[in-house]
């Protein structure tokens, strides 16, 4: 070594020290710029996994509209249609708490909203075989009792809680649904591909038996889906994804705040007796409970999302106009009534609400007016 | 073989006879329950004769069988709740109307209510058969059907029901209505001289609507086909233009 050092001209050595090190910074910068980008995808992928760790972008833009959980907060909170809503405090029993505390994530808002985020016009929509099963998809999403009916078990379709069709931002927007999966899900407890997080919505909120995934009606959700996320930025956070998150309710959520509210705003719509209306066969106006509505296991019978969906949404074209408070006491009111049983059911309401909604702000199995919510066979 | 022809025929004989029985009972049930409430009630009285002297009869503009002319709306079928909250608001003033208002106001609470209850249970028009989906290059039809959520403006179907038929007892049907009364509606919750409505939903609506947005959409309902027979007049022009 030191024979063949000594024997080298030492300006040459320099320069291949030089080069060496030249390389190595290279080298160096290159790796860092990959573990950079690496963690930056990863920090975006999943902003939901870390939200009460790190400063996670706001939860309200980054929601999309199904749901994702928040793993490090509690792995059992699922949020499903909209996981912009607030957390429920783990650790808080709920059992015997008729007005579940949610915790606010608006703090959560370090990291800049994304630009809002338009599908495209539906005059855009492309003809030939694509644009025809596009069609189909909406057609199916605005009237899924009738164009999907062998996975339909209630009067609802999926344009009653995702409106304009699933285009509107704050409505839980299908275009935001598209571009956030595959996502975790604290509710199954696995990576759910988009297909299987639709499902989920069959099985839920339809209350109903989801459709195989190389089924006709979930090609043409997806492609319909994909459609409207033309040009979205994939895995993104975008403004008007989920609902926009609420602040938790100044007082305790309270059911008879929560009739005198439905009696003044949403009676005259959905009914007195929450059923809804129909013109001839067609379900005009959805029911809110009661045998024909989404069942124990959806996403809106929690509520935090119920509040979260009334507050951006209800009444129709008339988005805002309750206060938070109102949002919050009517929607403990809406899911204070009995409706179709939790598809989960292991036999006994105790075990199911132990299993499935120990930690959500769920009212299954609760006591109201005597009778024990989802023990109703 | 003959002798169970035989059985076979005055079976079938039987049977007929039966039939011919069922038949002639229902047709005298069926026309003692038509029967009934041709019995002039309150209702019907005013709708056709008035009150003489004080209160013009209803069918002298809405047709003797309330199916409406001219810029006149029909009134058949449409629900018992809407039509009493126009009768009392035209006779409280809240609802301006030249003709209506002291047609209402010399009617009592319980004859405004009959009168409401006869229309309300006369059939309605006939309702057509809506294409599945809207067609979003006719202006009209993309407005009623799917609104404009850009601004949070429902389509109209979405409470007045996809055939525009209207929906329970609050709701009032807008197909076949004429065109000219429906967009006068649209300029009364625009300029306030028609009550909001339930929740002040058509005043938030109305509020919403452009000039073409109201030619656009009262055309739509105005050309929804309903029974021939009600037709309104055609309106020129082109949806959304």
């Amino acid at each position: 070594m030191n024979d063949r050092q000594n024997s080298t001209n030492g300006r040459a050595l320099r320069r291949r020290h030089w080069n060496g090190l030249a390389l190595f910074a290279g080298g160096m910068v290159i790796l860092v710029l990959v573990v950079a980008l690496g963690a930056n995808l990863m920090f975006s992928r999943m902003p939901r996994s870390s939200a009460s760790s790190s400063p996670a972008p706001d939860a309200m833009t980054q929601a999309p509209a199904v749901p994702h959980a928040r793993a490090s907060q509690s792995p059992a909170v699922v949020h499903d249609l909209a996981p912009a809503v607030g957390t429920v405090q783990s650790g808080v029993p709920q059992a015997h708490d008729p007005a579940p505390v949610v915790k606010a994530t608006a703090t959560q808002a370090a990291v800049a909203p994304s630009p809002a985020f338009t599908p495209p016009n539906e005059n855009q929509l492309p003809d030939g075989a694509y644009g025809k099963v596009v069609r189909l998809g909406e057609q199916i999403f605005l009237s899924t009792g009738k164009n999907a009916a062998q996975f339909v078990g209630n009067d609802l379709s999926c344009g009653n809680c995702h409106l304009d069709a699933g285009r509107k931002a704050d409505s839980a927007p299908m275009w935001a649904a598209f571009i956030h999966y595959p996502a975790y899900r604290g509710k199954t407890g696995k990576v759910d591909t988009l297909a299987a997080r639709i499902q989920g919505c069959f099985t839920y909120s339809m209350n109903g038996k989801a459709p195989p995934q190389d089924d006709e009606v979930m090609t043409a959700l997806q492609t319909y889906f994909f459609w409207l996320a033309t040009g979205a930025p994939v895995g993104t956070a975008v403004k008007g994804s989920g609902y926009p998150d609420l602040q938790r309710p100044a007082m305790a959520p309270d059911r008879a705040r929560g009739a005198a509210v439905y009696a003044e705003n949403c009676a005259f719509c959905h009914g007195a007796n929450g059923q809804g209306q129909r013109s001839g066969t067609a379900q005009v106006f959805p029911p809110l409970w009661g045998p024909r509505s989404f069942n124990w296991g959806a996403g809106m019978h929690r509520i935090g999302t119920a509040a979260a969906f009334i507050h951006a949404n209800m009444p129709l074209g008339s988005g805002g106009s309750l206060s938070e408070q109102q949002a919050w006491d009517v929607a403990l009111f809406m899911n204070s009534h009995e409706r179709p049983q939790d598809p989960r059911f292991t036999g006994s309401v105790e075990i199911t609400r132990s299993k499935f909604h120990a930690k959500d702000d769920s009212m299954y199995g609760q006591t109201i007016d005597g009778q024990v919510l989802g023990a109703k066979r | 073989m003959y002798p169970h022809a035989d059985v076979a025929a005055s079976l079938r004989l039987r049977r007929a006879r039966i039939a011919l029985c069922c038949a002639l009972f229902s047709v005298l049930i069926g026309s003692a329950a038509v029967a009934q409430p041709a019995a002039k009630g309150v209702g019907q009285q005013i709708a056709m004769e008035g009150l003489s002297g004080k209160v013009a009869a209803c069918s002298g503009c809405h047709g003797l069988k309330g199916e409406g002319s001219a810029a006149f709306p029909y009134l058949r079928g449409t629900g018992q709740d809407y039509l009493m909250a126009q009768l009392d608001a035209f006779a409280n003033g809240t609802r301006k109307n030249s003709l209506m208002q002291p047609i209402a106001q010399g009617l009592t609470k319980a004859q405004r209510s009959a009168v409401a209850s006869y229309y309300s249970r006369l059939a309605p028009p006939a309702r057509m058969v809506v294409a599945p989906a809207a067609d979003p290059a006719r202006p009209g039809e993309w407005l009623a059907r799917r609104g404009r959520w850009t601004e949070d403006l429902p389509g109209c179907a979405q409470c007045h029901g996809a055939d525009g038929g209207g929906v329970g007892s609050h709701v009032p049907p807008l197909a076949g209505l004429p065109q000219a009364y429906i967009a006068e509606q649209l300029q009364a919750w625009k300029s306030g001289s028609r009550p909001a409505g339930p929740l002040a939903l058509m005043a938030g609506v109305a509020t919403k609507l452009s000039e073409a947005d109201i030619l656009a959409a009262s055309t739509y309902y105005a050309h929804m086909g309903t029974d021939p027979a009600l037709a309104p007049p055609t309106i020129e022009g082109r949806a959304g233009k």
